[in-house]
């Protein structure tokens, strides 16, 4: 079943790059229909991890199922291995979700060369998928690397005006992380033979001195940092993110922004718990400055992407600080803050392209004001992904914030307890500065009395200046009904995750070791 | 737990919400004759599914279970837990809901938007219903919070209003910030007992080390001011005006600023070993119910006054709360939600008549408005603490309470200054009170208007339709009668919920929870009144259609300002934050980029000054990749 789900995109990414040239209406069927029936794939997948307690009766550290074990590359022990868990499960699903919600909104707005548009889209699900399914640390860097290109040519080809420049330092910044990533790899085969991620959690780091722990714990963080983002190295974030193309901003920050937090939980701690350790306290600290440095960045942006952009910033911060506590709670906490984040801004990022696709602008300067009364669905629904995103309990974005503090409260046994203490009283600090920028947001574009803003022309007959329409309806609703869904009843979550970080923590960050 | 108390309990959260959704869906809120049934119906059913929680509710608490969200060390659950407290505050947001549902309908009649109001109500009045049935602490800061988020979108509900959006931004991130002590006390709680769920962190109290608790409770006690606007987190209640008068009533007035004070009241045992906690409540009940009373008194808009007098009030009951009386403090909340709803509903009626709350503006209208004069008068009456209204029972209870912890009876506030500054905050408070409350009667009511009339003509100007009429009346039953229960209140609401054993000496309360009057209580309360009173009185004959407050010369614009606090916590928090803001921002776009930026740039510049040393190598690209490539190889191969 794996490979289904991975082969699905593949084929389809495959066949619409052949496609003719010309087609406007049948590339973008393919394409749903592919992502749909990925989707369904990995639904398929799911009863098979009910009930999954993440082997810690057996004892594995790493328990997948649909494993897929097949040789590929035997000159350099690299086998195409292929496996799913409660840990991974919920972001391919996210994935394949957001990719099809990502089809469906080529109906919303349709991009030229639909066929090629598409194409790049599931080359960009393939390597997200393969990033989460790889049980083996080549085939995950060999996927992790070839979203890179995809969302270059989504940047650079259907972007905004300073695209280029985007896209490039895009490609350049992470590239740069990920020959970082690349050396730690190395450095853990060197020390023990093996790519085997099934292995390697097995050992939890026995056979790897501490030094070279240190080193390649240092090397992967460096990487899946880059990716996530972790303040400082977050920059490439907001451009990337303003002057890309809708379908681009969500799946960038819906799919992409998982991997480098993923690769963390899924490799950096089980492979090198001591590194883990020893490094936790600098990634707690680089988590709690980046909430608070970019919610006070948001608060003085002017434009809508950006604006996000850097809220997605603060939110893996909430994430990261939860996965350095290495404890069940502050992991599943990370974890749910992950999904959480996926959905609220993919929903964010669709409004805000609606937005911007109605006005010719994404300044607030020159969006004027009072959205609600202008356009009320846009406004109402605006008000709700607004009010998600800074965390109201209820909805999806609070349980893994909150209980990412609760965890930096009680951080691991060996973790500097006063250090997490004050990191969990700034995080919860930076949850008021997130409600102040959304409030700030909310104030200037959405509620109030309408003021025609100054950048707005007038538009003719066939003005899109409309509210919203029934196709813009079947995307945002998912992502609405699963944002209320997952905040009143966060198990459906967390009982997919509870049982592996159970097993993960027990078996392999247990400080006896 | 019976299924009709869970049900019941259940129920009291679910209709409203569903009368939420229902009234936001397109069919319902395109016909207001649907939303307005949709609002009213969904009202009348919680108030029974609220009968029912009340009548099965005894003193032992009851409790179901539901597991929410398995965090692996910690579970989240979610559950109802009633008992005589839950009982009595479900009843009395329900009524309150379904007079404001009513007066709503009336009051809104010609508003484009009621639909989405009321389905905002709705909401509100379901997180408010979860915050008193909840039996876990998390599933209490949702409903909480969603109270916090309708109680935003209520007050910015006038959009052309131009004082509403800010009114609505600074109730929310006041109140928020108040919420983050609230999270942060919860976390530490739930922490520290191995559980969220409310009788299982009661029932841990006696193994948590007391610097925990303190901490805690403290930092609970920042979203207790929060939410029950207490000093110094007080400054939104008056600006939340700018919302509709009914929102007043029921958020401002009977419910959502009782949430603290029900927090409280739920986790008592909890903060009862928390000494020094309840000194600090003591202390900020003393300050606040002073400093409410005192601004009221300079006020020119009708609803600021009561405004600042719920910040008052409020103080009462956790200052009764403070020294020991939860019987006593509980009492006050449920007569304050009476007659507090009550007066709110009545500045509606006049804002809604006449077209200005502004007393200056205002004059005479007992004449006009003889129904709303005369329950305004019987509120005012209430708030003031005459007896027998029930306001009187309660006041007298309260002040009863903190005079027996000056007497050193009680174990819970043993430090007899403190009782003592309480006291004597407690008695100016009364004598202020009747102040205030005399000034707005006659200033509104009495006297002549002034000379330029009302904005309309004066034969307009009567008392309200029969929708807006009965809400007023029905709420004046409880504002006059509630005295009648206070035999049966304290058995009702029985104890705080016990803690384990090894807590000594805890029986129903720190206090013996009668709330009978004292006669020497009584008869002081009486004297400051009739001072308070009769001073306001006789400032106000001598010159009838000045304001009063004249006499407090310049003191009175202070007054009116709030002691200027807001522009107190706009520079200490407002404008640094903001600051801060610009210069974090300039610092990571211009620094922590530009250093990105330089080291391409200088990758850049080195690619070249080595292309120009080996003038056979093709382009600047190509060299690039050269260098790069040679030295990563070259730091894999010595490394590994």
């Amino acid at each position: 079943m794996s490979l289904v789900v991975l082969g699905l995109p593949l084929l389809g990414c495959l066949v619409l790059a052949l496609w003719p040239r010309g087609a406007d209406l049948s590339p973008r069927i393919f394409g749903t229909v592919i992502a749909a029936a990925t989707l369904l794939a990995a639904l398929v997948m799911l009863p098979g991890l009910r009930g999954d307690d993440g082997g810690a009766d057996t004892g594995r550290a790493l328990n997948p199922r649909h494993e897929v074990d097949l040789p590929w590359l035997s000159v350099i022990d690299v086998r195409l291995h292929l496996g799913v868990d409660g840990i991974s499960l919920p972001l391919i699903l996210l994935t394949a979700l957001l990719t099809l919600l990502g089809m469906v909104h080529n109906w919303v707005e349709r991009p030229d060369r639909p066929a090629l548009f598409c194409s790049l889209v599931l080359l960009l699900e393939v390597g997200a998928l393969g990033t989460f399914m790889a049980l083996d640390l080549v085939l995950f860097f060999a996927a992790f690397e070839v979203v890179l290109i995809p969302m270059y040519f989504l940047i650079s080809r259907w972007g905004g005006p300073g695209a280029a420049a985007a896209a490039l330092k895009f490609a350049v910044y992470t590239l740069a992380g990920s020959a970082a990533l690349l050396i730690g790899l190395v450095f853990i085969y060197a020390s023990t033979g093996s790519f085997d991620l099934v292995e390697l959690s097995e050992r939890g780091g026995a056979g790897i001195s501490t030094a070279v722990q240190l080193a390649a714990f240092g090397a992967l963080f460096v990487g899946f940092a880059v990716k996530s983002p972790l303040w400082p190295l977050h920059t490439w974030l907001p451009p990337a993110h303003t002057e890309a193309p809708t379908v681009g901003s969500v799946l960038l920050a819906g799919v992409q922004l998982k991997m480098g937090t993923y690769g963390l939980v899924r490799i950096a701690l089980p492979v090198l718990p001591e590194g883990a350790r020893a490094l936790a306290p600098i990634l707690a600290v680089l988590a709690v400055t980046g909430i608070v440095v970019a919610a006070l960045a948001c608060y003085t942006q002017n434009e809508l992407k950006r604006l996000i952009a850097y809220s997605s910033v603060g939110h893996m911060g909430f994430v990261l600080l939860g996965v350095s506590t290495l404890t069940t709670v502050g992991i599943n906490a990370a974890l749910l803050a992950n999904v959480a984040h996926g959905l609220i801004t993919g929903l964010l990022f669709f409004l805000v392209g609606a937005v911007k696709s109605r006005f010719h602008t994404g300044e607030l300067d020159e969006l004027g004001s009072g959205l609600w009364a202008r356009l009320p669905r846009l406004g109402f629904v605006l008000v709700f992904a607004c009010v998600a995103s800074l965390g109201l309990p209820g909805l999806a974005g609070f349980w893994g914030e909150a209980m990412a503090v609760y965890a930096a409260l009680h951080p691991a046994v060996g973790l500097p307890g006063p250090l997490f203490g004050v990191l969990a009283v700034v995080a919860a600090a930076g949850a008021v500065l997130t409600a102040v920028y959304f409030l700030r947001l909310l104030r200037r574009l959405v509620v109030g009395p309408v003021v025609v803003g100054a950048g707005h022309r007038v538009q003719g007959a066939g003005s899109r200046t409309a509210d919203i329409w029934v196709t813009e309806r079947v995307v945002h609703v998912p992502l609405l009904l699963l944002t209320l869904a997952l905040g009143l009843y966060p198990a459906v979550v967390l009982g997919l995750t509870e049982g592996p970080v159970a097993g993960l923590v027990e078996a392999v960050l247990a400080p006896s070791r | 737990m019976t299924t009709l108390a869970t049900g019941a309990a259940v129920g009291v959260v679910v209709i409203p919400a569903l009368a939420a959704g229902l009234g936001v869906a397109p069919a319902i809120r395109q016909r207001v004759g649907g939303a307005r049934a949709v609002a009213v119906v969904g009202a009348v059913l919680t108030m029974l599914a609220a009968v029912a929680v009340f009548g099965t509710a005894d003193n032992v608490a009851q409790e179901t279970r539901l597991l929410l969200a398995p965090f692996g060390d910690i579970d989240i659950t979610t559950g109802v837990l009633i008992d005589g407290l839950a009982g009595v505050l479900v009843l009395v947001v329900a009524v309150v809901g379904l007079c404001v549902q009513l007066f709503s309908v009336g009051y809104l009649h010609s508003d484009q938007r009621y639909p989405t109001y009321a389905a905002q109500v709705s909401l509100f009045t379901a997180a408010m219903m979860l915050v008193v049935v909840s039996g876990d602490l998390l599933a209490l800061l949702v409903g909480w919070e969603v109270m916090g988020l309708c109680s935003y979108l209520l007050i910015g509900h006038y959009r052309d209003l131009p004082e509403a959006p800010g009114a609505a931004v600074k109730a929310f991130l006041v109140t928020r910030v108040g919420d983050i002590g609230f999270l942060l006390g919860v976390l530490l709680l739930g922490g520290a007992a191995g559980s969220f769920r409310i009788s299982d962190v009661v029932a841990a109290v006696g193994s948590i080390d007391s610097g925990t608790l303190t901490l805690a409770t403290l930092l609970l006690l920042l979203g207790v001011a929060g939410k029950s606007a207490q000093f110094p987190l007080h400054t939104w209640l008056p600006d939340a005006m700018a919302g509709p008068t009914p929102i007043s009533a029921l958020i401002h007035a009977a419910t959502m600023v009782a949430a603290g004070v029900f927090l409280v009241m739920r986790l008592y045992p909890v903060f009862v070993a928390a000494p020094t906690t309840l000194t600090v409540l003591a202390v900020s009940a003393a300050i606040t119910m002073l400093l409410g009373a005192l601004c009221a008194l300079a006020q020119d808009d009708l609803k600021r006054v009561l405004a600042w007098s719920t910040i008052s009030q409020l103080g009462y009951m956790t200052g009764a709360l403070a020294a020991g009386g939860y019987v006593q403090g509980g009492f006050h909340l449920v007569t304050h939600a009476a007659f507090k709803a009550l007066l709110f509903l009545a500045a509606g009626v006049v804002l809604h008549q006449v077209g200005t709350v502004l007393m200056s503006q205002l004059g005479g209208l007992r004449r006009s408005m003889p129904l709303t004069f005369a329950v305004t008068a019987i509120g005012l009456l209430a708030m003031v603490g005459v007896l027998p209204l029930s306001g009187g029972f309660s006041k007298d209870a309260a002040v009863a309470s903190v005079w027996a912890a000056v007497r050193g009876e009680s174990s819970v506030l043993p430090s007899a200054p403190v009782a003592t500054v309480l006291l004597i905050s407690m008695l100016a408070t009364v004598l202020l009170t009747a102040a205030y409350a005399t000034r707005l009667l006659l200033r509104t009511f009495f006297g002549e208007p002034p000379p330029g009339g009302f904005h309309g003509n004066r034969q307009e100007i009567a008392d309200p339709e029969p929708l807006m009429r009965w809400p007023l009346v029905v709420l004046t039953v409880p504002t006059v009668a509630l005295g009648a229960t206070i035999g049966w209140f304290p058995s009702y609401l029985g104890g705080a919920l016990p803690p384990a054993e090894s807590v000594v000496g805890f029986g129903p309360g720190p206090l013996p929870g009668s709330l009978g009057p004292h006669l020497s209580e009584a008869l002081l309360a009486s004297a400051l009144i009739v001072v308070g009173a009769g001073a306001t009185y006789l400032v106000w004959r001598a010159q009838p259609d000045r304001d009063p407050a004249r006499i407090l010369g310049r003191a009175a614009t202070a007054l009116r300002r709030g002691l200027y606090l807001d522009e107190v916590q706009d520079a200490l928090v407002v404008r640094p934050t903001r600051r801060l803001a610009t210069v974090v921002s300039a610092v990571d776009e211009i620094g922590v980029d530009g250093l990105v930026d330089g080291a391409a740039d200088a990758t850049a510049a080195a690619s070249r000054g080595l292309s120009q040393a080996h003038p056979r190598l093709p382009n600047l690209a190509v060299t690039s990749l050269i260098v790069t490539t040679t030295a990563l190889v070259t730091i894999l191969v010595v490394l590994s």
